[in-house]
């Protein structure tokens, strides 16, 4: 049994959901006889991959579907050896080239050569390239992505290339402008209610509507967290009543907590403890900045305007730190320390005012 | 490359008829930007000084090194290749050595492949007997993301080969070129284009294609969205016809991934931290990309006539410190958030 996520993802560009008009377009790129390099960006949960599965059945049919999971290994020149995982069908291939680190320029390089070199087995198979999707456009460092500009010009007749970013300001524009950038935006609470509503009524269940905003309010306009939040909560009880608790990611309950530890008391003890609970949200694979931009939301809550500045001003000028330094730990760490410090200094002098 | 690129198109072109099955498949349309290049360097747009010594070199008249610099989109390299297309016609292949920054450009390259071509003497007649210059041009495309070193080996290379070679750099900022190399060359600015050629151009080119473009609005906000930038307003006008089928103001706006104006306001406008909150969620969910949003509120805030000096001052400061922590890959959410908080800062204490 898989997850409703997968279970309902839309397989045919006309059964999506939202974005209509998109879909229609992205259509009529189909049929057109040139097919250009694609960069497709929104935030995550808005349904990149799905838009660009549904293409790769339009362009390929339902060959593209069979999926298969493959170890490629490369050699980097200075002789180290790294593999990576891909994910491929006789037409297309994926990869994360993020994956590797720095190394990511060396896998774009011999991947899309590889695939560029080999023409399409099957002749009479309607389309003369392949397609290479590559994920996370926007992590991929400087040199990768100047090593994908050239190549993308130079194999442009035996290969394309599909490239997903969460956001294009880490892009350089020589990649945009050599593409055509399809914009995702994230869905909206009441398109999210609708495909909730929909999903359920495959399944056979009856959501109330009051449950289903709700839903749609905590999952932040990401569906695919929204549809996993919706089967929790079924998992949890059914009938569904609308006044059920909706289950909510632990991790951010935790940096709840975490910024309510500092915000009771500044103290080196305590900014001990914090550490303490710093490290097990790293631990648990949550991203740095992520802990960063759900620490701030909650620290600022309830500040006055100027603190609420100041503190937003050291929150960006850390995790600017952070991503040249390469231990999150002290970066989060000098943040809490300072808004510690910023805090305390206004409580002081708040109660030296009212003596 | 360009060799490349043309054998692989061939070879998918005499595929089908191998095969027999299939009926010739027509080869997929170029893109506008290279099938309008200019011809001949009379076609070239604006620049009048350039296109003035381009004709003299090409009435038979010697040709400097030359370097070429100004922003993007002004017809730099459309100009030296519609000179070297005239200059040599047909052998126009073997005289012309062209570099871009998508070739391999370090040291070593320079070293022996531009030293070896530019050490090859010609004749100054073609094989049919026709006169043409007695000499070769290497032209080094995007010079400014060579490397010093790799500059500093072309100086010798240079002076030595007069006799033989002429080079055309071409870059967009001068000052990334090392001054031996400058001082070597005659320098040419490109002036960014005048708005009407621009938009007589692109006129041009749409109803060459048979493309619809109703009355000058929205080529208005073509030339608009691309400020200058010719190639830009080309790609943008087809990438919207590509995608929409026809071109219109607001596919132009969205295949250029401007962000719309009333956000640019909006944002500008803030006045407390709640508001911010939500825009800046809202704009970062409808995936706008913050860097555009830095670049045109960069404009807007100088152009705006309800900030004073002092506000206009310590926002630019601002955005110029969240712009460079962006490049450096910041989370948009928390430069935008500070650059919010600032905003609001200079909205409150006029």
């Amino acid at each position: 049994m898989s997850l409703w996520v997968d279970k309902y993802r839309p397989k045919d560009l006309m059964k999506l959901d939202y974005h209509k008009d998109q879909a229609t377009r992205l259509k009529n790129l189909v049929q057109q006889s040139d097919f250009p390099h694609l960069l497709v960006y929104g935030p995550s949960g808005a349904g990149k991959k799905t838009r660009i599965m549904c293409l790769l059945r339009e362009l390929y049919g339902s060959g593209a579907e069979r999926l298969r999971q493959e170890t490629m290994h490369f050699t980097t020149p200075s002789n180290k050896k790294i593999e990576i995982m891909t994910v491929s069908s006789n037409y297309h291939i994926e990869v994360n080239p993020t994956d590797v680190g720095i190394h990511d320029r060396v896998v774009i390089m011999d991947l899309v050569k590889n695939v560029a070199q080999t023409h399409q087995i099957d002749s009479s198979g309607q389309r003369e390239f392949k397609v290479v999707i590559l994920n996370e456009v926007d992590d991929l460092t400087k040199d990768a992505q100047h090593a994908l500009r050239r190549t993308m010009e130079k194999y442009v007749a035996t290969c394309r290339l599909i490239l997903i970013a969460n956001s294009i300001s880490r892009v350089i524009p020589a990649i945009r402008s050599r593409c055509l950038t399809i914009r995702v935006p994230a869905p909206t609470e009441n398109e999210i209610v609708t495909v909730l509503h929909s999903v359920c009524k495959k399944e056979g269940l009856s959501l109330p509507t009051e449950l289903a905003m709700r839903i749609a309010k905590a999952a932040d306009r990401n569906l695919r967290r929204a549809l996993l939040m919706c089967e929790a909560c079924k998992v949890q009880k059914y009938p569904f009543t609308p006044d059920q608790k909706v289950p909510e990611p632990d991790w951010q309950q935790y940096i709840r907590e975490t910024a309510s530890m500092i915000l009771t008391e500044q103290s080196p003890k305590k900014l001990g403890e914090v550490r303490q609970k710093l490290y097990e949200l790293i631990i648990h694979g949550i991203p740095p900045d992520m802990i960063f931009s759900g620490l701030l939301c909650e620290l600022v809550r309830n500040c006055d305007i100027s603190m609420k500045c100041q503190i937003a001003s050291y929150a960006a000028e850390y995790e600017h730190r952070m991503r040249l330094g390469n231990k999150p730990i002290f970066h989060l760490e000098a943040f809490v320390a300072k808004s510690m410090a910023i805090y305390k200094k206004y409580v002081e002098e708040s109660l030296g005012d009212a003596f | 490359m360009q060799a490349f690129l043309k054998t692989g198109k061939l070879s998918a072109a005499d595929k089908p008829s191998t095969s027999g099955s299939k009926p010739s498949k027509k080869k997929p349309p170029a893109p506008w930007v290279e099938k309008y290049r200019p011809k001949t360097i009379d076609d070239i747009v604006d620049q009048g000084e350039v296109v003035q010594v381009l004709r003299e070199c090409l009435s038979g008249g010697d040709l400097p090194h030359l370097l070429f610099y100004g922003p993007p989109g002004t017809g730099k390299t459309s100009a030296i290749l519609a000179a070297a297309r005239q200059l040599f016609g047909d052998i126009t292949r073997d005289r012309v050595l062209e570099l871009n920054a998508s070739d391999e450009r370090g040291i070593q390259v320079i070293r022996d492949k531009v030293k070896s071509f530019a050490q090859l003497t010609v004749s100054n007649t073609k094989a049919d007997g026709r006169p043409c210059p007695p000499y070769k041009l290497v032209i080094l495309d995007e010079a400014d993301s060579m490397t010093t070193a790799a500059q500093a080996a072309l100086r010798r290379t240079m002076e030595r080969e007069t006799r033989t070679t002429r080079f055309c750099l071409i870059c967009n900022y001068v000052s990334r070129i090392i001054p031996p190399i400058t001082s070597r060359c005659s320098k040419f600015r490109f002036k960014p284009l005048a708005k009407e050629n621009v938009i007589k151009r692109l006129q041009e080119v749409c109803s060459a294609e048979g493309v619809d473009v109703g009355d000058g609005e929205v080529l208005q906000q073509a030339v608009h969205t691309c400020d200058g930038d010719l190639r830009r307003a080309l790609t943008a006008l087809q990438c919207c016809q590509r995608l929409l089928g026809k071109v219109t103001a607001d596919g132009l706006i969205e295949v250029t991934g401007l962000v719309p104006d009333n956000l640019v306001n909006e944002y500008l406008s803030i006045k407390n931290y709640n508001e911010l909150e939500i825009f800046v969620k809202k704009f970062l969910m409808d995936a706008y990309s913050a860097s555009q949003l830095l670049e045109q509120l960069s404009a807007a805030v100088v152009c705006a006539g309800h900030l004073t000096n002092k506000q206009k001052c310590v926002i630019s400061e601002k955005l110029a410190i969240c712009s460079h922590r962006l490049l450096d890959g910041g989370a948009e959410f928390m430069q935008l958030t500070d650059l919010g908080c600032t905003i609001i800062m200079a909205n409150n204490n006029p």
